[in-house]
């Protein structure tokens, strides 16, 4: 062996990079078959940061296919529901810029709400419904179970008698919280000397 | 002496505590209406039990618990339920809440009540029953029902019971003058605990500003074995887990309770309200509250109902409003602005703080952090102020966990040392809110996706089962065609028209619907074809029949019209008479006729048999293939042979019988008698040998019918079948069926398009794309077949 080597090193050299070459490139092989991935990965983990409101205001049916999209490259600033706390999550997951929102301002949750005298019972709005929150029956009264709804507002519109509205949520004692103080310019020392804090900044 | 104990961080604030204890607790009296939110504790609200204009008693409930963790209320005193409604709570939000409104009658009448003479005879259950039944919750401030946490952690053995008197507090003096004053119940109630609990030791902390409350608790305490333990002042050493550090050196682990280290902890209010529920049978409907600072010119603690407006508390000190900065419920350091003083006293209520503005002045602006730490140091439960200040401006939620924000309780020691006046505290309170409503979302989130996903398979299982009946019937419409085309041999089609119109005339109304129609279609096309021949005799004789009795009908009711016109005088009656006449006239042309015809079919009754039917048999079998594919159940199929069978059997005696009367008179049409009734009989057998084969046939419906549940699969084998039968034909043939189906398809939408747009349908839209789709399809599938076939040829 050892005298194969010194009698012909650039035969040897080169068998044992072939034979390594083989081993590793079977070893990947193996690898890329055992642990194959289903499905998309990426698409998962964005998917799970979405408000899944499947409210379609991003220009895609439903949270899914926004997050599919998002995993191939289209911009995180467009969900309204989500705001600027989904952009940010989604840039942080993504290594990318956070860019702001894509509409006009974040939308406030709210709650689908049927006016029952007004409603004549003609299913559209059930119909319209992505999660099923809207109960009624043809010719009957329909009502949002308001715990389910999304606020996606997909049911205002096909409504023919316009009976329904979006509610934003209203604050209970329970869902109550301490607001965060307001923002105060950082002062330090050298503002007091007549700078404005901006210019200091 | 006991060990004590020493906690991280904590701050000496002004303590202003003797300006309250210039004086002994006074009653405050019965104020003329008393408000009792029906949720004073941390848990489900109670459900009110009484009705508007109810006369409720002292010491009645009023509100029932509603769960394990909640806790009832009582009326504090006498009077009549004035409104059970919306009334703003002490609460930071400044927001409403349910409230019994009681307007007092000034009697203090009791409810008959009955304290338990010796309640170490009772079991533990019953007592702690009685806690909860007296509406017993956490007076420290926290407000948590004392009767979960005694019913709590019986899978650990307790083995230190603390009585919390530390009242760390600023200006808060209501449990340092109830030690001072009510000592031994304060003790008794501890006892009472201690046979509740069972530890090993029983502990009552308290700080060493209170000399007089201590002495007091100790000499209460004399031989009781509850040791009374005095600790250096300090806050927050009264928050409950600080305690049982100082007491025990033991840290409540994060997320824990102190029952998982084997502690219990009580406000020594809850024990001397515990003691009064057990021993004096009354609940908790009075609380000892402090009312302080310098705008209240007499600062003393009350004696007060819970319900008790925080206003009629403030009149009796002399508030001065004017010279007051803002109205704190609660301490300097942990309580909050009340924005209406119409709001009760509730259980957990230990201080209204009234202070000036030199007293309490308000935080000057934040400055920007200087990272001195101070805050790091302050901090009683070891975190870190700091990094979580720059967490919480940057919305970092993993990060405020990672650094145990929910550890933090909001004691304020932060913002009392921060130089920079940085409102820390604000900012975990608002992000703790903030993660939990996060947290909340989340699961929203996760609801509304498993809803969303549930409907997209619901809706894709709807269509695979329509297309999946569709292909059904399609299948079922092929094979028809089939089996019609290929054993529907004409010998077989003329049998089966004769036997139905022979069952057509004995049945009448019971025959299958489509049995008529085939027949006036088959007698529309005889007409056509202007061949009196292919109608056959039995036919005609029924229609003549039908004829004659539809005209005798008609005749009737032309003679009843003309009777009436001639009772009326009617100008219609020479009209009507003529009508008559020519009804009876063609009454008589039918009747003439029919004789004429029955008269003709006596002499040949054989070839009635064999010939006549034979005509009628292309025409029915010509109207039968104009009438297209028509199904036929195998429950029709069955019954139609059997009727069949039936009538040929009958129509076998006939023959049977003519050909024997045939042979008796030497008949020369014996013969043809004898051939008609093989005939005959051949037919039977061939019939029977049908229904025979029908329910060999049956297994293959049956089994449909159990794969009915899962059209899906039904669907997939059926498209398998498909592609078998495709890979069998030719690139060409297959280009060709490609493209009649698509021209099928193309044909079908077109129809239902037109049909769409006639009714102004909000489909027509989608129907149309999907014709031009299909019209794209179409070509592409004509081009590949152009192709195909230029190859070939």
């Amino acid at each position: 062996m050892i005298e194969l080597i010194t009698q012909h090193p650039f035969a040897a050299a080169l068998l044992a990079l072939v034979s390594l070459g083989l081993v590793f490139g079977a070893l990947l092989g193996f690898a890329s078959v055992k642990f194959k991935t289903e499905g998309d990965p990426i698409a998962d983990q964005v998917e799970a940061l979405l408000p899944q409101t499947q409210c379609g205001q991003c220009g895609y049916p439903g949270c899914r296919p926004y997050a599919e999209a998002i995993a191939n490259g289209d911009d995180i600033n467009k969900c309204p529901p989500g705001g600027e706390a989904t952009i940010a999550a989604l840039a942080d997951l993504l290594g990318v810029e956070a860019k702001p929102l894509d509409a006009a301002e974040e939308a406030v949750p709210s709650v689908a709400y049927i006016r029952e005298d007004e409603c004549i019972g003609c299913t559209k709005c059930i119909q319209a419904c992505p999660v099923d929150a809207i109960l009624g029956a043809a010719k009957h009264m329909h009502t949002v179970i308001a715990s389910e709804c999304t606020g996606c507002d997909l049911c205002v519109e096909p409504c023919p008698v316009d009976c329904i509205e979006m509610r934003p949520i209203e604050t209970t004692l329970q869902t109550w919280h301490w607001d965060k103080p307001q923002p105060t310019e950082d002062l330090i020392a050298s503002d007091r000397r007549g700078n404005s804090p901006i210019e200091a900044a | 002496m006991r060990k004590i104990w020493d906690i991280h961080g904590g701050i000496h604030p002004p303590e202003n505590k003797t300006q309250s204890l210039q004086d002994n607790i006074r009653a405050a009296g019965i104020p003329a209406q008393l408000i009792v939110p029906l949720s004073q504790h941390i848990g489900a609200p109670a459900a009110p039990i009484v009705n508007v204009g109810d006369r409720v008693l002292k010491g009645q409930m009023i509100g029932e618990a509603k769960g394990f963790v909640s806790a009832p209320v009582h009326a504090p005193s006498s009077g009549t339920v004035a409104a059970i409604e919306p009334r703003v709570i002490p609460h930071p939000s400044g927001m409403s809440a349910p409230c019994v409104v009681i307007n007092c009658d000034g009697k203090d009448e009791w409810i008959s009540h009955q304290g338990i003479s010796d309640y170490r005879s009772l079991d533990k259950n019953t007592l702690v029953d009685t806690i909860r039944n007296a509406g017993i919750a956490g007076m420290g401030g926290a407000g948590f029902p004392s009767s979960v946490k005694l019913s709590g952690g019986k899978d650990k053995p307790i083995e230190t019971l603390i009585l919390n008197g530390t009242e760390c507090e600023p200006y808060i003096t209501a449990d340092d003058i109830l030690m001072q004053e009510r000592a031994a119940e304060i003790i008794a109630g501890a006892e009472i605990l201690r046979h509740i609990v069972e530890p090993n030791e029983t502990l009552i902390g308290v700080e060493d500003n209170k000399p007089e409350a201590l002495a007091a608790m100790r000499a209460a305490a004399e031989g009781t074995g509850i040791e009374v333990v005095s600790f250096p002042t300090k806050y927050p050493s009264g928050g409950e887990k600080q305690l049982i550090q100082i007491l025990t050196g033991k840290e409540v682990p994060s997320g824990g309770l102190p029952a998982d280290i084997g502690i219990v902890c009580q406000n020594i209010g809850s024990a001397r309200a515990i003691y009064r529920a057990v021993c004096h049978g009354e609940p908790l409907i009075s609380r000892v509250t402090t009312v302080t600072g310098e705008a209240c010119s007499t600062p003393r603690n009350y004696d007060v109902l819970i319900g008790t407006p925080v206003q009629y508390l403030l009149d009796l000190s002399h508030f001065d409003a004017s010279r007051c900065i803002r109205l704190i419920m609660g301490g300097p350091m942990m309580g909050y602005t009340l924005q209406d003083t119409a709001v009760p006293i509730v259980k957990t209520s230990n201080c209204v703080l009234a202070p000036t503005v030199e007293e309490l002045p308000p935080p000057p602006p934040a400055q920007a952090c200087i990272r001195c730490g101070m805050c790091a140091e302050a901090c009683p439960v070891s975190l870190l102020p700091q990094q979580m200040y720059w967490f919480s401006r940057a919305q970092e939620h993993d990060k405020l966990e990672e650094h145990n924000l929910a550890d933090c309780i909001e004691c304020g020691a932060c913002s009392y040392v921060c130089p920079s006046n940085i409102p820390l505290v604000q900012y975990y309170r608002a992000s703790k809110a903030e993660i939990r409503q996060a947290q909340q979302d989340k699961i929203k989130a996760e609801r509304s996706k498993e809803r969303f996903e549930a409907r997209q398979a619901r809706i894709e299982r709807e269509a695979a089962e329509k297309e999946a009946k569709r292909k059904a019937r399609l299948e079922a419409a092929k094979a028809k065609q089939q089996s019609a085309t290929k054993d529907g041999s004409k010998d077989d089609i003329i049998q089966a028209a004769i036997a139905r119109s022979k069952a057509k005339k004995s049945g009448g109304a019971d025959n299958p619907p489509q049995d008529p129609a085939q027949a006036a279609i088959a007698r529309a096309q005889a007409a056509r074809s202007g061949d009196a021949v292919s109608e056959t005799a039995e036919e005609k004789t029924a229609r003549l029949e039908k004829q004659l009795a539809s005209t005798e009908k008609r005749l009737a009711a032309a003679q009843q019209k003309l009777q009436l016109a001639i009772d009326n005088n009617d100008d219609n009656v020479e009209a009507f008479r003529s009508g008559v006449e020519k009804t009876e006239g063609k009454l008589q042309a039918l009747r003439k006729e029919l004789d004429a015809h029955r008269a003709s079919q006596a002499p040949a009754p054989a070839e009635s048999v064999s010939d006549d039917p034979a005509a009628a048999a292309i025409a029915r079998a010509q109207a039968k293939r104009a009438g297209g594919a028509e199904t036929e159940s195998p429950d029709a199929a069955r019954e139609r042979l059997t009727t069949q069978i039936a009538s040929t059997e009958k129509r076998l005696d006939a023959a049977q019988q003519k050909h024997a009367d045939a042979q008796a008179q030497g008949d020369v049409n014996a013969a043809a008698f004898a051939t008609a009734v093989e005939k005959t009989q051949a037919k039977l057998d061939k019939l029977r040998a049908e229904l025979a084969a029908l329910p060999a046939a049956e297994p293959e419906p049956a089994a449909e019918a159990s794969n009915a549940d899962d059209p899906a699969a039904q669907a997939i084998a059926r498209a398998l079948a498909a592609r078998n039968a495709n890979a069998e034909l030719s690139e060409a043939d297959k280009a060709r069926n490609a493209v009649s189906s698509l021209e099928k398809r193309i044909a079908k939408t077109q129809q239902k398009l037109d049909q769409a747009q006639a009714d102004g349908d909000d489909n027509a839209a989608i129907l149309s794309d999907t014709l031009a789709k299909l019209q794209g399809k179409l070509d592409e599938a004509r081009q590949a077949l152009d192709a195909l076939s230029q190859e070939e040829g």
